[in-house]
């Protein structure tokens, strides 16, 4: 009789909680099924290898984005700084083979690490010392980095010296123990993501200032830090992106990454991270990119609805999942 | 005029039986209410009425059901169990517009407005008065001043909300309710952010409706306040109903124990003899929002410092503009006799205050205090990450043994350590947030409002908490707009007024009346003649 009736709503939400990080596991598994069932070419071993290494780019540009929307930011400008990113790695390389012969790569990637993170660190100071909202920083940016790519290529395309390309081909073609480069890279990248931001004080500190900003500062966490840190890690996985990416087509055009941005974003809150921040699942996000890929797969192999109208099915899915969170609340 | 019924008191009663509601002067009754979530049944049984033109009182801890009984009168849930009676009548509320259609009207506890819209809009919104197919602002401003003038609120149809301080905002929340007839209003806790002249004036706007006819269901946690106002008292305890009493039958005292169902612990620690030692923190000339607040001020160890005066009086102002929280400069600080570098006065920020072993409690647990979606381990240590996790990783199993040795020693009642902050009872969340700065053991602790919206057995315990912590020898600034807990555990108090310290009462000068003259007139009580 005395004893609290307080605090016995227990179970409940912790059960809902489990549930909502199963889901996207589920999903992936569901649109395999429907994919196995619906066309008999989708579940040989050649295309799921091909899905999988094509989800590559989106599912490491989107682990740094479940760093930016778990505290509370959004950016936009990803598809477009990978498209930068990737020019001026171009460039780069191509300017350094003639001394450098092949190494000219490695100074390449590099510069293409340094150019994301401080592509993102831009992103992040104007966000957080100018105290702009991401949403309006991020998409001013978009249009900077799709301008300079443009510009850079003239509007056609800068393609990569021959001298490089085969040298430069197994990061994209190539495999490690039968897994293609591209997805150890990206299950490397998760790893290191689910570490930071499940096992270290940063991704603490990520969690509470998306949770709740005040709540960080009356604790004594930088907010500006956090978050500036976020849109730098945001810049890397767009530089690890565009190092895998380089090699599949050889060339950076004004269209490279076009709509990237919304495909990551879809990844990231398919995968169960809530856009409010506070809450994010790595693993969730890399299920997201699959999702994504298969199901733009399956629309290529099938004749039911034009390979034209992907964008509009991702937008479809970002909508249905936004909505999936609501009744889940 | 035929009273409701109510329960004569015996002395110490703690076991009364329930009787049946007289339905006769009864403008809303409930009858046999249960509600149930899934398994676990927060209310048993409730049945009570209230009259015409009576203020009928709910008291109870936190947890005890008030807030579930409240919505159950007003329409916002639906009973499990029992059922409602209007004017003879059974009656059912599916929601709440049903209940406001029906002359009943809940007056929330939390500012519900949009601060971008002004009073008039915000009074009628989603119930616009048109004319033709746009809204007849002339009309609604109109009737906007009647209402305010009703409730003797000092703003106008005309004034942004956003730049009203939070008890005309309040004011606006309770004119928002009364805006049509109503038969029977229900607060939710009105003063809990309200400093003391500022309930006074409320109260009136209670005795108000009280005076038309309106039956007034009243819920607080200020024991005093209902002693004012009540007609009859209602106590709650876990979910069952205790009785019915009328108000001239019961002293504070035994509203709290008939409350908590036991003989009270002394509510505070006994008093202790003044320290004299060396300050263990000097503030000189501490100036925030460029002059909108400016003080100095001594801290001894063992001492208790309580800083008094009325909400907007620059209290919480001053001590976030010490910990960096807002835009302040200060001259000269002094930690234990050792005065900080000119580098380290201008740096000040939360996370250096802590190296220095300062730490300050929000008075707003909820929105900067506690992340409310994540469980108590996060809670816990996020201000003390570092010492916690000395190593790269977070060490989940030591922060585990943490949670539950803070749980042991604060005393926090949770079923499972795996619930979220959010799911705790505010008095279980002010201890959380305790133990929460208290992991960077500190030697200062400045506490701003430590037992805002709690219930008494966990007042008692913080008051109790705060004695043990001075001491230690460790010196605690108590920031609060209740007078009897200023008198009944500060060593000393400054009262502020504008922004200003206008006094220091000492010994058996903190006195309520004292503190109310300085906080209100600036000047100490006797000073002036």
């Amino acid at each position: 009789m005395t004893s609290a009736t307080t605090d016995m709503s227990i179970t409940k939400p912790q059960r809902r909680i489990r549930w909502a990080s199963m889901g996207p596991f589920i999903a992936l598994a569901v649109v395999i099924l429907v994919g196995t069932l619906l066309n008999s070419n989708f579940a040989t071993g050649t295309n799921i290898a091909n899905v999988v290494t094509r989800s590559a780019f989106i599912a490491i540009i989107a682990v740094g984005a479940t760093f930016v929307i778990s505290s509370r930011c959004l950016d936009l400008s990803v598809g477009s700084m990978m498209a930068f990113v990737t020019g001026i790695m171009i460039l780069t390389m191509n300017y350094l083979q003639p001394s450098l012969g092949p190494n000219a790569i490695f100074v390449g990637a590099l510069v293409g690490l340094l150019v994301g993170a401080a592509c993102g660190l831009l992103n992040g100071l104007i966000v957080t010392v100018g105290r702009i909202e991401p949403f309006i920083v991020t998409l001013g940016t978009m249009g900077i980095f799709r301008a300079l790519i443009t510009w850079m290529s003239d509007g056609g395309s800068i393609p990569m010296d021959r001298a490089l390309r085969e040298a430069y081909r197994p990061v994209y073609f190539g495999d490690v123990l039968g897994i293609p480069i591209p997805v150890a890279i990206t299950l490397l990248v998760a790893l290191v993501g689910a570490f930071v931001l499940y096992r270290t004080k940063y991704g603490r500190h990520c969690m509470a200032v998306g949770s709740n900003a005040d709540v960080a500062r009356f604790s004594g966490i930088s907010v500006t830090r956090v978050r500036t840190l976020a849109f730098v890690i945001q810049g890397l996985c767009v530089g690890i992106a565009a190092i895998c990416y380089i090699p599949r087509l050889g060339a950076a055009t004004p269209t490279t990454g076009q709509l990237w941005e919304l495909q990551v974003i879809t990844a990231v809150v398919i995968g169960g991270t809530l856009l409010r921040g506070g809450r994010a699942r790595i693993w969730g996000t890399i299920a997201g990119a699959l999702i994504l890929e298969v199901i733009a797969n399956l629309m290529v192999l099938s004749n039911m609805v034009s390979e034209y109208l992907v964008a509009a099915v991702q937008g479809v899915i970002i909508i249905l999942a936004m909505l999936a969170h609501r009744l889940i609340k | 005029m035929t009273r409701c019924a109510a329960l004569p008191v015996s002395a110490g009663a703690v076991t009364v039986k329930t009787v049946a509601p007289h339905a006769e002067a009864a403008t809303l009754a409930a009858v046999g209410l249960t509600k149930a979530y899934g398994p676990v049944t927060v209310l048993f049984d409730v049945s009570l009425d209230i009259c015409k033109g009576e203020v009928h009182a709910i008291i109870g801890e936190n947890g005890a059901g008030k807030s579930t009984l409240m919505k159950l009168l007003s329409g916002y849930v639906q009973p499990t169990a029992g059922h409602l009676v209007m004017a003879e009548e059974r009656i059912e509320f599916n929601n709440s517009t049903a209940a406001e259609a029906a002359g009943v009207v809940l007056v929330h506890q939390e500012i519900l407005l949009a601060p971008d819209l002004t009073v008039a809009e915000n009074l009628f919104l989603g119930r616009e008065l048109p004319r033709g197919l746009m809204v007849d602002d002339r009309a609604m401003n109109q009737r906007a001043a009647e209402v305010l003038a009703s409730i003797g609120a000092l703003c106008t149809p005309r004034d942004w909300v956003g730049d009203l301080p939070l008890a005309q905002r309040q004011l606006v929340q309770i004119g928002r309710a009364l805006l049509e007839p109503r038969s029977v209003v229900i607060f939710d806790e009105p003063t809990a952010v309200l400093a003391n002249d500022e309930v006074t004036a409320l109260l009136d706007v209670v005795r108000g409706l009280r005076a038309q006819g309106v039956a007034v269901l009243y819920i607080s946690h200020r024991l005093d306040e209902v002693e004012a106002l009540a007609d009859r008292i209602t106590v709650l305890r876990d979910g069952r109903k205790i009785g019915t009493w009328p108000a001239a039958e019961l002293s504070q005292r035994q509203m709290a124990e008939l409350m908590v169902g036991r003989e009270l612990d002394v509510l505070y620690p006994p008093k202790r003899t003044p320290p004299t030692a060396e300050p263990l923190l000097v503030i000189e000339q501490l100036v925030v929002d460029h002059g909108a607040v400016e003080a100095s001020l001594v801290v001894r160890p063992g001492e208790v410092l309580g800083i008094g005066g009325m909400v907007g009086s620059g209290r919480t102002e001053l001590f976030e503009g010490l910990m960096g929280l807002r835009p302040a400069e200060v001259s000269r600080i002094e930690l234990a006799g050792r005065p900080l570098s000119q580098r380290r006065l201008r740096q000040r920020s939360v996370k250096e205050w802590q190296a220095q072993g300062l730490v300050y409690l929000t008075e707003d647990r909820k929105g900067k205090g506690l992340l409310l979606d994540e469980m108590l381990a996060p809670n816990l240590t996020l201000q003390a990450l570092k010492q916690v996790h000395p190593g790269l990783v977070l060490d989940n199993r030591r922060e585990l043994a943490e949670v539950q040795q803070a749980v042991e020693e604060y005393d926090i009642r949770v079923g499972s350590v795996h619930l979220s902050a959010g799911q705790l009872s505010g008095g279980n969340q002010q201890k959380l947030l305790l133990a929460k700065v208290m992991m960077a053991d500190p030697s200062i602790v400045i506490i701003d409002e430590p037992t805002r919206g709690i219930d008494i057995g966990n007042k008692s315990q913080i008051y109790h908490f705060i004695d043990q912590l001075v001491r230690l020898g460790k010196g605690c600034i108590v920031i609060s707009s209740e007078l009897p807990e200023l008198v009944g555990i500060a060593d000393r108090v400054l009262v502020m007024r504008g922004g200003r310290i206008v006094t220091e009462l000492t010994g058996d000068a903190i006195t309520e009346q004292n503190i109310v003259y300085a906080a209100t007139s600036g000047e100490a009580y006797g000073a002036a003649s």
